[in-house]
């Protein structure tokens, strides 16, 4: 199976719940969907298609928190990033793909550290990456952290 | 009647590397629970890179990790070419593969060491760590540097190979391999060394496509994925090597398959100073415009995967950064658990993981009688090592 | 010459530590016991306990996870302790100065005597460094 055919697939299987289908390459295709999709989508890219998931890239951005699942498939060298905007900054939910692939299980975690996103369904949220006592509410990829240019001193 | 113990492995070690934290609970023998606390050698990459612009991202990138050391630039390098379809000269392409597999040689002979380390073989160490060097020689004629090569740039790269460099290389080439035929002897022909991997820490093939393995995990496994012929990049299309695969899943197949890529990329290296055309090797690119890309290369411990986002101005507005172990690492829960304590360094190192983290840290739970130390873990699987040498009947 | 200063002229225990790094200094470390540098003719080995140590090498860039891991450890170890901060990273933080999770350099954390530069520090640069070490370890322990 080629790019062209699985994005035929996807388009033809879910209609219009596919907003938007934009081809970058000849290997490189972006697909933006509602977040409330992504298990289905997820799961019929990773289960019916057979494409493996690489990974999720969570981005701050003017309109929402931003989440791409990157699936790539070997057999022919195409890569397949599903867009999933989340609207609400203060609150931001989406359903958790952990069910579908055991692969997502660590990056979950680190979303929800660096940019406080809840993933619903997945229970083991624990800080991945940052120190235990790092304080709750302070998301370090979000645009509005800034880094602070000296720090005082730990005990 | 069961006793549950804890048994931490980690942070540090005296004779390894970058720190992380796992606790073991063992009923006996027999491991049933493993739980990781990462987040030691966290440094905040994706963020910083933000603030910098595109030329020094890839500086930053170079030390994600030592030993990956060219795969992350080229990762990244292709991802800000993919933006906008910037195209490299030829003579680069041939250079970034060369740098690639020189690198896997020296990862998987310095991955061989540790393993020799951990099953007790401390000659296969002083020897793999010994002929290493004459890799790190070559890196440190062409590139400048034994380790951190900053050869990569957007649209090329940074320094060519000159003539006389290109027989050095060979010579060396042709120096290291009987070395390797010697080290594959004594590990693979071993049999003690097959009583004591075979059978153990086995990643079944459904498991490894459920975690998304990659690399010699998921080669091992039989699942038959490899970034440099599926999603071609550099060189690879242009010259011609097996990708090696076996279906049985253990620490033995993991070795197996690292043993014999050593061959595949010292094959590649003379094709491509064969092929190598003469021009230049940058085309100077000067401005990435807004958009996005993918870079994906093939380390040593497998894909790759870099996602830029560009808005146009010089900085990226994100950099996201996968390196293949954080793919492999929960397989390693997947493999400990119902082996034993024994073997559980071993089942850790074939994973390879970018921090062989094997060493003593401060106790966590007290409460526990049972709390051995990470030397104690390396010598208990020494002492199964020795075991099985006296049954066999080798000394 | 004191006692001490014989013995820890003549024979260094080291204990490395890694605090947040990429590896490579740690394996440049490892390098040094290999045949081609062999430290260990020189008497310097790596110990595996904290209070076995007279010299502590730390690689990394500090993070904040192990930031106070390396104070305890540092008063946990028996003195006269000297403390080398290795590489681009442990002088400085290097390139990562300007992330989140590093907080302050080494010498802010510990006292250290002695820096190996480099990212990472040649061996030759190594064997160089720990000769400096060895001379301030003369001078300190002078008449004890």
């Amino acid at each position: 199976m080629n790019i062209d055919e699985a994005l035929k697939n996807i388009t033809d299987h879910f209609g219009s719940r596919i907003l938007k289908v934009s081809r970058k390459s000849a290997k490189r295709a972006y697909m933006d969907i509602y977040p409330k999709d992504i298990v289905d989508v997820a799961r019929y890219i990773f289960k019916d298609i057979s494409f493996r998931f690489n990974i999720a890239s969570a981005v701050d951005d003017f309109d929402g928190l931003e989440i791409i699942y990157h699936f790539s498939h070997d057999a022919s060298g195409a890569v397949i990033s599903v867009r999933a905007l989340i609207k609400d900054k203060t609150d931001p939910h989406i359903d958790t793909i952990t069910e579908v692939t055991r692969s997502a299980w660590w990056i979950e975690r680190e979303i929800h550290e660096l940019f406080g996103i809840e993933f619903d369904g997945n229970k083991d949220l624990r800080p991945l990456l940052l120190p235990d006592d790092w304080p709750a509410g302070v998301y370090p990829l979000r645009k509005n952290f800034v880094v602070p240019k000296r720090d005082s001193r730990r005990e | 009647m069961s006793h549950k113990a804890h048994v931490p492995i980690g942070p540090y070690h005296p004779l390894q590397e970058e720190p992380e934290f796992y606790k073991l609970v063992v009923d006996g023998e027999t491991v049933i629970d493993v739980d990781v606390r990462i987040g030691y050698n966290h440094r905040g990459i994706e963020k910083i890179s933000e603030s910098k612009n595109f030329d020094q991202s890839i500086f930053i990138v170079e030390r994600i990790c030592g030993i990956c050391s060219s795969s992350h630039p080229i990762a990244c390098v292709q991802a800000i070419e993919d933006i906008a379809d910037i195209p490299v000269p030829e003579r680069a392409l041939y250079i970034r593969t060369i740098n690639q597999e020189l690198e896997r040689i020296h990862s998987h002979l310095l991955w061989l060491g540790l393993a020799g380390h951990f099953l007790g073989y401390n000659t296969v160490f002083m020897w793999a760590w010994k002929y290493r060097e004459l890799i790190c020689d070559v890196m440190e004629t062409v590139t400048g540097n034994r380790q951190n090569y900053a050869m990569l740039k957007v649209g090329g790269v940074r320094r060519d190979i000159e003539k006389e460099h290109v027989s050095y290389i060979l010579s060396r080439l042709d120096e290291l391999l009987p070395k390797l035929d010697m080290l594959k002897g004594a590990v693979l022909d071993d049999p003690v060394i097959h009583a004591r991997l075979k059978g153990v820490g086995i990643l079944t093939k459904e498991a490894a496509i459920d975690y998304a393995t990659l690399g010699p995990v998921a080669r091992a496994s039989g699942v038959d994925i490899d970034v440099r012929r599926d999603h071609p990049y550099a060189a690879y299309d242009r010259v011609k090597w097996n990708v090696i695969i076996r279906e049985e899943g253990d620490v033995f197949a993991k070795t197996v398959v690292r043993i014999l890529e050593m061959y595949e990329s010292a094959s590649i290296i003379r094709q491509c100073l064969d092929k190598m055309p003469q021009g230049p090797i940058d085309s100077n690119p000067k401005d990435i415009p807004a958009g996005e890309g993918i870079g994906l290369a093939e380390a040593p411990r497998g894909e790759c995967f870099h996602y830029i986002k560009s808005d146009g101005t010089n900085s990226p507005v994100r950099h996201k950064i996968r390196a293949p172990t954080y793919m492999n690492f929960p397989t390693f829960r997947e493999t400990v658990i119902g082996q034993t304590i024994s073997d559980a360094t071993i089942i850790l190192a074939g994973i390879d993981p970018c921090y062989c983290c094997t060493e003593r840290m401060l106790i966590v739970d007290p409460k526990d009688k049972a709390i051995m130390n990470v030397e104690e873990l390396i010598r208990l699987s020494q002492e199964k090592t020795a075991r099985i040498k006296e049954k066999i009947g080798t000394k | 010459m004191g006692l001490k200063e014989i013995v820890l002229s003549r024979s260094i225990y080291v204990f490395h530590l890694s605090s947040g790094s990429c590896n490579n200094c740690d394996i440049e470390i490892l390098d040094c016991l290999t045949p081609r540098y062999d430290l260990e003719r020189f008497g310097i080995t790596l110990v595996g306990s904290i209070r076995h140590a007279d010299v502590l090498l730390c690689t990394g860039s500090t993070n904040r996870m192990t930031a106070p891991i390396i104070r305890k450890l540092y008063e946990e170890m028996p003195k006269p302790a000297f403390v080398v901060a290795f590489g681009a990273c442990g002088a400085s933080r290097g390139l990562f100065k300007d992330s989140y999770n590093t907080g302050q350099p080494l010498d802010e954390v510990i006292p250290v005597d002695a820096y190996i530069p480099g990212c990472p520090p040649k061996p030759e640069a190594i064997i160089g460094g720990l000769i400096k070490l060895i001379g301030k370890i003369k001078e300190k322990t002078k008449g004890r």
